[in-house]
């Protein structure tokens, strides 16, 4: 079983929001001072997905990450849990891409490194949220997608998948190849142990620019965007929030009552 | 390519009857239609759909497109990504809207890169923009800790919206509209997966996203123990419980009552939120609420920027005398 795993780094998603800031005039954030960036939680769901399958059948999971400047000890995390190769897409011309650009050039790697029988990414990133690349590196390169994936057993070359719904869940088969996008209900991810550590120090990425795949820096990154980004901001929470006091917990707690009856809540 | 034109709307349907969303994607549609000065059309794609068309009209459309197909019972993506794109392809509509629901958050992302279009998901405000009539689509970015405006030069414009964020339209069984009906042309081969299953959560009582009272709990409630005071307190006002993420990890209760980014999104009337700290993930789900009441014992938390209501204490103390009145005055 080849599988290949799309993780991304992000700023942490819980960076307290007081310390949240953006830069108006660029339309960018500003990464929180003295907060690390992380490895993308929900791409750790899609890895611990293929490390699931990887402990009951084997098989060989590469992970692949996009972006500059990317931090070895994030982007080596997937190494450490026990991934096999790291493949980095490093290069300015790969950033400030949206869905489209920056699934285009993980499509185009993954085209390049060829065998595989399963791709996993996550539901959404937790920077951009915007849930498609999974869907658009599917539909590049022909595949049966299943989105937002809470279990995934594999028989026969098939997946079998436990796709989230509004009300429950929904069990679906897909033949292989296919691509998988993993929810958080897939359930706790593993934390690197010692000798995975030992292993990821050791292991040096492959790191391939835009010519080593094949595509033009015209279609990646900001250059390949086709959605634009009009206009970030913070949204104001109004802080008019009314304290309700008393001499005990529990006559604030009576007052409270009382408030909301004024106010025709209860 | 002919000129793209109109506002389509993706309709979803549940039990033979369109579903809550239907009604919201209806009410946003039909006010960016009147802007643009052009029709709104609605998508139907089923088994035995058509006798939904007149329930959509009265919602606001002037056309609906019914494609029914016995291949089309059950949402698969390659089948409704291919009837849906062939459609768009014949109709070219300047946008289309669906709902951010499992269907839509799966059908918009595949049915726009088909279409060699972009597509903006769980978007919470939609505007045309005079000058260029392009769509401009507003959502929240950074688990909810910021909020992005963006806009495609590519048609057509595709966008699903977050639910309870749009106000429903009002049905008007007086309005008329033309109803269409298209081949879907799927042969069984055309769909590689296949559905085994589908699994329905059971709920005690009221649901999640139609209670309009809701008491939740975080991290700080500590137990399964605490969460039964909570319960008592929202079966007292006819409300549903919730909790934010750590009492779902920790097993504390049921991960269906997740409210939050990647849970529930609910807008209750009264959000009475009991020791947690109102992290953006969890804004996200419940920002919509009218009302929020936060009890925790950390004055600087969060959740006190988004409560109309406070209190500084230790739940513990809170609660029980809380409960107490509330019995009190909902009795006498
Ligand atoms: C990608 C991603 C997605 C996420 N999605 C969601 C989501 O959908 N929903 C969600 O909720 N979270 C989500 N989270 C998690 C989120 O970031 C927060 O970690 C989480 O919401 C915190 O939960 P909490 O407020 O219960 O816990 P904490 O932040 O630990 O807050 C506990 C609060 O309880 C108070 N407290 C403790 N004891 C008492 C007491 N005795 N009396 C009164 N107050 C007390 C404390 O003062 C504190 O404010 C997500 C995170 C990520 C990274």
């Amino acid at each position: 079983m080849n599988m290949i795993v799309c993780l991304k780094q992000v700023i942490d998603p819980e960076t307290p929001p007081a310390s949240f800031k953006i830069d108006p005039q660029s339309n960018k954030i500003v990464p929180p001072p003295g907060i690390a960036p992380v490895l993308d939680p929900y791409s750790e769901y899609a890895l611990e997905a293929a490390l699931r399958i990887k402990d009951a059948k084997g098989g060989k999971i590469t992970a692949l990450s996009l972006g500059s400047d990317l931090v070895r000890e994030v982007v080596k995390k997937p190494l450490a849990m026990g991934a096999d190769e790291l493949v980095l897409l490093e290069d300015e011309a790969f950033t400030e891409g949206d869905s489209w650009s920056t699934a285009y050039a993980l499509a185009m790697a993954i085209k390049k490194l060829g065998d595989y029988d399963l791709i996993f990414c996550g539901r959404q990133a937790a920077d951009w949220d915007a849930g498609q690349v999974g869907s658009a590196i599917a539909e590049l390169l022909g595949l049966p997608s299943v989105t937002v994936a809470q279990k995934i057993d594999i028989s026969d070359g098939q997946a079998r998948v436990e796709r989230v719904t509004d009300d429950g869940y929904e069990v679906i088969e897909v033949p292989l190849p296919a691509l998988i996008t993993v929810s958080n209900e897939l359930g706790e991810v593993r934390y690197p142990n010692i000798r995975g550590i030992m292993a990821a120090r050791k292991k040096e990425p492959i790191i391939w620019r835009p010519a080593d795949i094949g595509v033009d820096a015209s279609e990646l990154g900001a250059a390949g965007r086709r959605t634009r980004l009009l206009k970030l901001w913070l949204p104001v929470r109004e802080g008019k929030c009314q304290m309700i006091e008393g001499d005990s917990p529990e006559e604030q707690a009576v007052n409270l009552a009382l408030k909301l009856r004024e106010a025709k809540l209860l | 390519m002919a000129e793209s034109k109109g506002v389509m709307v993706y309709a979803e349907a549940s039990q033979d009857k369109l579903s809550a969303i239907t009604r919201e994607l209806m009410g946003c549609a039909r006010k960016l239609a009147d802007d643009l000065g052009e029709g709104l059309s609605a998508v139907l794609v089923g088994s035995d759909v058509a006798s939904l068309a007149q329930e959509a009209i009265a919602l606001g459309a002037d056309r609906i497109y019914v494609i029914d197909d016995r291949l089309l019972k059950d949402y698969q993506t390659d089948a409704y990504v291919a009837v849906m794109g062939k459609l768009a392809q014949q109709v070219t509509p300047r946008i289309i809207i669906l709902g951010q629901t499992a269907v839509g958050r799966d059908l918009a992302p595949r049915l726009a890169f088909r279409l060699e279009t972009a597509a903006t998901l769980d978007c919470v405000e939609l505007a045309i923009d005079a000058d260029s009539r392009r769509l401009l689509a507003t959502r929240p970015v950074y688990g909810g800790n910021a909020l992005a405006t963006f806009t495609t030069e590519s048609q057509p414009q595709i966008v699903t919206i977050r639910a309870k964020a749009f106000s429903p339209a009002e049905p008007d069984t007086s309005r008329q509209g033309e109803v269409t009906t298209i081949e879907a042309g799927l042969r069984p081969e055309d769909i590689r997966t296949k559905l085994l299953e589908r699994v329905t959560e059971e709920v005690e009582g009221i649901r999640l996203e139609e209670a309009s009272v809701v008491v939740s709990g975080g991290r700080g409630i500590g137990s399964a123990q605490g969460f039964k005071q909570l319960e008592e307190l929202a079966k007292l006002l006819k409300g549903a419980l919730g909790a934010s993420r750590p009492p779902c990890d920790n097993g504390w209760v049921s991960e269906h009552l997740q409210v939050g980014i990647t849970g529930k999104i609910i807008a209750p009337d009264l959000y009475i939120a009991v020791a947690l700290s109102g992290s953006s993930q969890h804004l996200s789900g419940c920002s919509g609420a009218k009302n929020i009441v936060a009890i925790n014992k950390d004055p600087e938390a969060n959740i006190f920027r988004a409560a109309s209501w406070g209190i500084v204490s230790d739940w513990k103390r809170v609660l029980p005398a809380f409960s107490d009145k509330v019995e009190e005055l909902v009795s006498g």
